[in-house]
């Protein structure tokens, strides 16, 4: 059974998702538990596999039983144990706090909702554990065509905001199967393990090189890094409340994860270093997204617009992290502290601001006046992590931004850090903004519809919210405790970084 | 002149496989029509599927299908007297999700159609701003 776990969690979501669609289609009350029944599976076999790994190394999965080179393999490591975790528990808190909101967005939609739903878990799941360049091509596929149908169901400017996310990530998948193709040309591999040991005689060839820049933009247009991310703010805005939850959090990470895995397990360091001014002008790049990202946020009157804005700011301190990664000693600690941290942050902000939506229809931040009255857990839930992201200690945006510019002085980027103050300065302006009309302005009159008083969102939905706002401090105290630097030394070690988590 | 002609025609493939992915970028961002849109799309996809399976050919190759029966000797096989099946069997997938991808992209376009009564991407956003 164990050994038949890196199999069981990409299948589980996949077969949920059909049974969904199937016993969901004649009674819409079945659809929920299965597909909860599905995620639930997926997070027991993630924390079981992270515990075989981190007990017996890496797990090799060989699926119908060919070997390597020639048939696809799955294979887990430390980071892909912990990626798994992650992405499976976002999915599950998301699922919890998906079922009353698509009651009240979608009454008529919510089988296939949940189909899809289980169908993107699948793909993401895929994506994360694959060990093959085109198994994860086409599970990108799969996670994005998913993404585009989720957007899609929203609202009145939903199909629109979907269409353009479409053309937008389709150019970025091709661009990624373009890089695959040159790949393939040079070493006729597919597989990662194969690829990292075949290429390094390569280093110097203009083919690896020009598939190297083909895969970073189509990773970069997926994960909306700066000049790329027009397609971005659309989506997460017209997208179903559930949706922006899961997207903003689970897909965007994973696609950085992939990207992570592909530069430095099958370029490595070695091939980084002999292209790093290549890693200077993507730093660059990142400086660019945090600061650009910031600035266009604070422009925003509509909430969850804003917070589109600000992924886009944190997908920069990732790619940055990324970037500084072969340059610092820290490797890749504060790239993947953020990935999680920022699934954290943006899960609890976004089910906070779905929230407003969901009692008051209020996505406007000029009407939030007295908003932290009437529903004062979901508002403690946003300024939570509104605190955690500007970087009050112990929170974890606090933690991402010292271990950053740890990296930064360490690889002589005094810019960065500068970068990174202006960042979080920025970040203070719209944020400051939205906790101020909150809480300190005067009640308007009529602004409440309804009955006086609190008047809060169900439990299923401020749980979720509530507890990632809570673990936006206490996982700030866990990363400072160092119960995960065996986990983060063991990353590192496994991408040939020095190893100081 | 010779030099840049042989470049020319040992390449051709290659050189196709850009052409078209040039018509497939430009159909993507200059044309304003949605459905235009989504052709140019699919010629940049059906650009990188040509582009596979380019690369798989050999010249004075056959198909790779090895033979075995009672009356053939069985032969050392070797694979440069075989076209590369590899490429060809990816882009079947690839084949498969660009359909997939065109798919989901004109059923968009219908909800778009049903919603503004138009596929113009001006006149759409200037009704969005109208309401």
């Amino acid at each position: 059974m164990v050994q038949q776990l890196p199999a069981i969690i990409v299948v589980a979501p996949l077969f949920a998702s059909f049974f969904v669609f199937f016993f969901g289609w004649r009674n819409k009350h079945l659809a929920f538990p299965m597909a909860m029944g599905g995620v639930s599976v997926c997070v027991v076999s993630a924390i079981a596999i992270l515990d075989t790994v981190i007990r017996q190394g890496t797990i090799q999965y060989r699926l119908g039983g060919w070997a390597p080179p020639w048939g696809i393999e799955y294979r887990v490591d430390h980071l892909t144990a912990f990626m798994l975790c992650l992405v499976s528990m976002v999915g599950w808190l998301a699922a919890m706090y998906a079922k009353k909101s698509i009651e009240k967005e979608l009454p008529e939609k919510i089988c296939l909702f949940w189909s899809l739903f289980m169908l993107l878990m699948t793909g993401l799941l895929g994506i994360i554990i694959t060990a093959d360049m085109f198994n994860l091509f086409v599970l990108l596929e799969v996670a994005s065509l998913t993404s585009y149908a989720l957007v899609a169901i929203g609202g009145s400017k939903a199909p629109l905001a979907s269409l353009r996310y479409l053309i937008i990530g389709t150019v970025g998948a091709s661009f990624y199967l373009i890089g695959i193709g040159y790949l393939y040309i040079a070493t006729g591999s597919l597989n990662m393990e194969d690829l990292r040991l075949l290429l390094p005689g390569m280093y110097g060839s203009r083919v690896v090189q020009t598939a190297f820049v083909f895969i970073f933009i189509g990773f970069a247009i997926k994960i909306a890094l700066f000049p790329l991310h027009s397609w971005q703010p659309d989506a997460y805005t017209f997208a179903p409340s559930a949706v922006s939850v899961l997207i903003s959090t689970a897909v965007a990470k994973t696609f950085v994860y992939a990207l992570i895995r592909i530069i430095f397990s099958v370029f490595t360091l070695n091939f980084i270093k002999e292209i790093l001014p290549v890693f200077g002008f993507i730093c660059w790049v990142a400086a660019l997204a945090m600061i650009m990202g910031s600035i266009f946020a604070i422009k925003q009157t509509n909430l969850k617009r804003m917070l589109a804005y600000s992924s886009i700011a944190n997908v920069g301190y990732i790619v940055l992290a990324i970037g500084l990664a072969p340059s610092s000693t820290l490797g890749l600690t504060p790239a993947v502290m953020h990935i999680v941290n920022h699934a954290v942050i943006k899960g609890c902000m976004f089910m906070a601001a779905c929230g407003f939506i969901y009692r008051y229809n209020m996505w406007d931040i000029r009407q939030f006046t007295g908003l932290g009255r009437r529903m004062p857990y979901t508002s403690l839930a946003m300024i939570l992590a509104a605190l955690a992201m500007i970087g009050m200690p112990p929170g974890v945006g606090f933690i991402t931004k010292w271990y950053l510019i740890l990296a930064a002085l360490e690889a002589r980027g005094y810019v960065f850090v500068v970068v990174i103050f202006i960042s979080t300065l920025l970040m203070i302006i719209y944020f400051w903004r939205v906790i101020e009309i909150m809480y300190i302005r005067p009640e308007k009159e009529n602004t409440f519809p309804g009955k006086p008083g609190v008047n809060e969102i169900p439990a299923s939905m401020l749980i979720p919210g509530l507890l990632l706002g809570i673990l936006s401090f206490v996982l700030g105290v866990v990363w400072i405790s160092g119960t995960f630097h065996p986990l983060l030394y063991a990353i590192n070690t496994g991408f040939g970084f020095g190893g100081t988590p | 002149m010779d030099a840049l002609l042989n470049i020319l025609i040992s390449k051709a493939n290659y050189w196709l496989y850009i052409i078209l992915m040039m018509i497939g970028l430009y159909g993507i961002m200059v044309k304003k029509n949605l459905v235009k849109k989504i052709i140019g799309l699919n010629i940049l996809q059906t650009a990188v599927i040509l582009f596979f399976i380019s690369v798989g050919a050999k010249e004075k190759a056959t198909i790779p299908i090895i033979e075995h029966g009672n009356d053939t000797v069985h032969a050392a096989v070797s694979a440069s007297h075989y076209i590369n099946p590899l490429p060809h069997v990816l882009m079947l997938t690839a084949i498969v999700v660009a359909v997939a991808t065109l798919g989901v992209a004109l059923a968009l376009v219908i909800r778009i159609h049903q919603q503004y009564h138009t596929l113009e991407e001006e006149e759409i956003l200037k009704r969005i701003q109208e309401t």
